[in-house]
């Protein structure tokens, strides 16, 4: 098609031909390729040496990445179709308190703990979604309300039921449960074991573990992390719903007169991304074996940032799943990074704020390009 | 032109009023197959209202519309769309940020089968926007573009074609021309040519009488909510049509102390 619009006589004089290095370069997500590439650089050229590109080390920034690349897919893809989740952080302490109590405290199943916090918190994300579209507040206002919302009651119920806001024995109740493997487990054990033995990674040399691998599997976290980036990625830009997530959130009038079902695509991305936190939280106390009332602080604010390094606008309608993936990359690696290199933690910050501007500041040219704004 | 076929909407002495607002006090307009119809009238005249009845947005006070020979009744703008009476608002129509031809199947998404799976089919979609918009004179670069890269004639153009694509029997412009420059202008009157000769009715609702005279095929004039009847193109001239529309009096003294026609 490409070169029937060039043969044609009627080519416009003033438009240039754009080279084909510009035109890969050009798309939503350069400004978390650029911050990816300049945060590798960093840390291999400050702090190589520090373990932090060992298998230990790798794991290390890999698992923190993961973190926030699960919530960052929610987030995304509701912020594409117009919307915010203040309440990430929050439905991340409410739902990890979900589980204990049901799990431990009432001592059910630990599948059925599961599934009934997964229905639980994506009821909740689908009451921000429906307040939001039926009384056309800023979702901004609504989801801010449950921020508090949820956060007390992670507080207020192990109070009331257990006088401690930590719960836990979670280990011991998921012990050998299907369900809870696939949130707390590992998998290709085996192909480290092999790497171990090929002296490709290290390995324990004394104790009861001598000659096993220190890094002994890839946790599932890790894989959730993979899959819910490739799910968002197709879902946004190769199925029909994911043009219906651009066109919410880039005119909702506009979405609705062409016959978008709006409300709808905006309510179930609120269930995705309670559905994302919700996932986070189960990793996390699995990991933990505890649930504390005060997880997932702060989480919201994170995955936002993720996402707009990842090239997605504020205002909806733009962005990408990559894009957003990187910038929780971004974040996961310095992070952990300033630690390796020895630099002050409290550095961690002005890095960050530094790379979120530096992002934004390219991601806007960047769109301005694509999308003819002024 | 009106082929002496049966008008395809016929509506007789519509009225609407909004509480103790009369918007419209007895319009009579038929539209004919292949034909473009200009309505025509000042702000304030009842245009928006007339259209938002005819596509099914308002349902009128008093009067009776018939659509293909039947008496319509839309419950909303949806049923009027799955009838063939599309509505390319001057805004409101395309997203900017989105490509031209994820605007063009927006709503109507075209997909493929892979395995258990269903995707939206990008080769489909922008074959079409392509070849839909060549049909309509305009060579895009590529159908990835957003459609924010356009200008506001081009954009109209799309929102059209993609009306026409979809079956559309009747085609309502409204204000098309009215932000547009020159040669932006010229460019959606000649689509509005190209629509009319596929055997669609064009509804252009206008305030601009020349770009009215260089489509259209009958006219007709809205003054305070009432229709002042219907002319066919070549028994009425501009300055009459003008006259209509605003009070020729007035309008005289006006332009006699501007130095030439509005």
């Amino acid at each position: 098609m490409g070169d029937a619009a060039s043969t044609s006589p009627s080519q416009d004089e003033r438009i240039k031909e754009i080279s084909a290095l510009r035109r890969a370069l050009i798309r939503p997500e350069l400004g978390g390729m650029v911050g990816t590439v300049a945060v590798f650089t960093f840390f291999l050229l400050f702090a190589f040496d520090s373990g932090m590109f060992n298998s230990q080390g790798v794991m290390n920034w890999a698992v923190v990445s993961a973190q926030f690349m699960i919530i960052a897919v929610g987030a995304c893809l509701l912020m594409i179709a117009g919307e915010f989740d203040l309440s990430v952080g929050s439905m991340i302490g409410f739902a990890g308190m979900i589980i204990a109590i049901l799990g431990v405290t009432l001592g059910w199943p630990m599948w059925m703990a599961i599934l009934a916090t997964f229905a639980l918190c994506m009821a909740i994300g689908a009451l921000n979604g429906w307040i939001v579209v039926r009384t056309g507040l800023p979702s901004f206002i609504v989801t801010l309300a449950f921020l508090f919302i949820l956060r007390g009651f992670t507080i207020f119920l192990p109070q009331t039921i257990e006088r401690k806001t930590i719960i836990g024995g979670i280990r011991d109740a998921a012990q050998g449960d299907w369900l809870a493997a696939a949130f707390g487990g590992k998998i290709l054990g085996g192909l480290f074991v092999w790497l171990g033995d090929m002296g490709l990674i290290s390995v324990f040399d004394r104790g009861t573990r001598a000659g096993q691998p220190v890094v002994d599997g890839i946790p599932m976290l890790i894989v959730w992390a993979l899959v819910l980036i490739v799910f968002g990625h197709v879902v946004l830009t190769r199925t029909k719903f994911g043009n219906w997530i651009f066109a919410a959130g880039g005119d909702a009038e506009a979405a609705r007169n062409s016959g978008v079902p709006v409300n709808k695509v905006k309510i179930l991305m609120f269930m995705f991304t309670a559905f994302c936190a919700t996932v986070f939280a189960v990793c996390q106390v699995m990991e933990f074996g505890s649930a504390g009332a005060d997880r997932g602080l702060l989480k919201e604010f994170e995955a936002i940032i993720a996402v707009v390094i990842g090239g997605a606008l504020l205002t909806g309608g733009y962005g990408s799943v990559i894009g957003a993936a990187l910038g929780a990359l971004i974040f996961g690696v310095v992070q952990q990074g300033l630690f390796f290199a020895d630099v002050e933690s409290s550095l961690f910050r002005v890095f960050l704020g530094v790379i979120l501007l530096g992002a934004v500041i390219l991601n806007t040219n960047i769109r301005r390009i694509i999308t003819g704004e002024r | 032109m009106t082929n002496g076929n049966a008008p395809i909407i016929q509506m007789t002495d519509i009225e609407k009023h909004f509480g103790s607002v009369i918007a419209l006090a007895g319009v009579s307009v038929d539209i004919f197959p292949g034909e473009c119809h200009c309505l025509l009238g000042d702000n304030g005249a009842g245009k928006s209202t007339f259209i938002k009845t005819m596509s099914g947005v308002h349902k009128p006070t008093h009067g009776q519309i018939l659509f293909e020979g039947r008496p319509m009744h839309f419950n909303d703008p949806r049923d009027a769309i799955a009838a063939g009476i599309a509505t390319v608002h001057q805004h409101l129509a395309m997203i900017p940020l989105m490509s031209v031809s994820r605007n063009f199947f927006m709503g109507n998404e075209p997909e493929k089968k892979v395995g258990p799976f269903r995707f939206f089919d990008h080769d489909y979609a922008n074959r079409v926007t392509m070849e839909e918009m060549r049909k309509m004179g305009i060579n895009l670069r590529s159908p990835d573009q957003a459609v924010g890269t356009l200008s506001g004639g081009e954009r109209q153009t799309v929102a059209i074609a993609r009306a026409v694509h979809f079956g559309a029997k009747v085609l309502i412009l409204d204000e098309p021309t009215s932000a547009l420059g020159v040669r932006q202008t010229a460019n959606v009157l000649a689509t509005i040519d190209k629509v009319r000769k596929q055997g669609i009715a064009v509804v252009f609702i206008t305030h601009n009488v020349r770009h009215a005279m260089a489509v259209g095929d009958r006219f007709t004039v809205l003054n305070r909510g009432q229709t002042l009847g219907t002319a066919q193109r070549g028994q009425i001239t501009p300055e009459e049509l003008q006259d209509m529309m605003a009070g020729g009096q007035e309008l005289a003294a006006l332009e006699g102390s501007l130095g030439g026609t509005v």
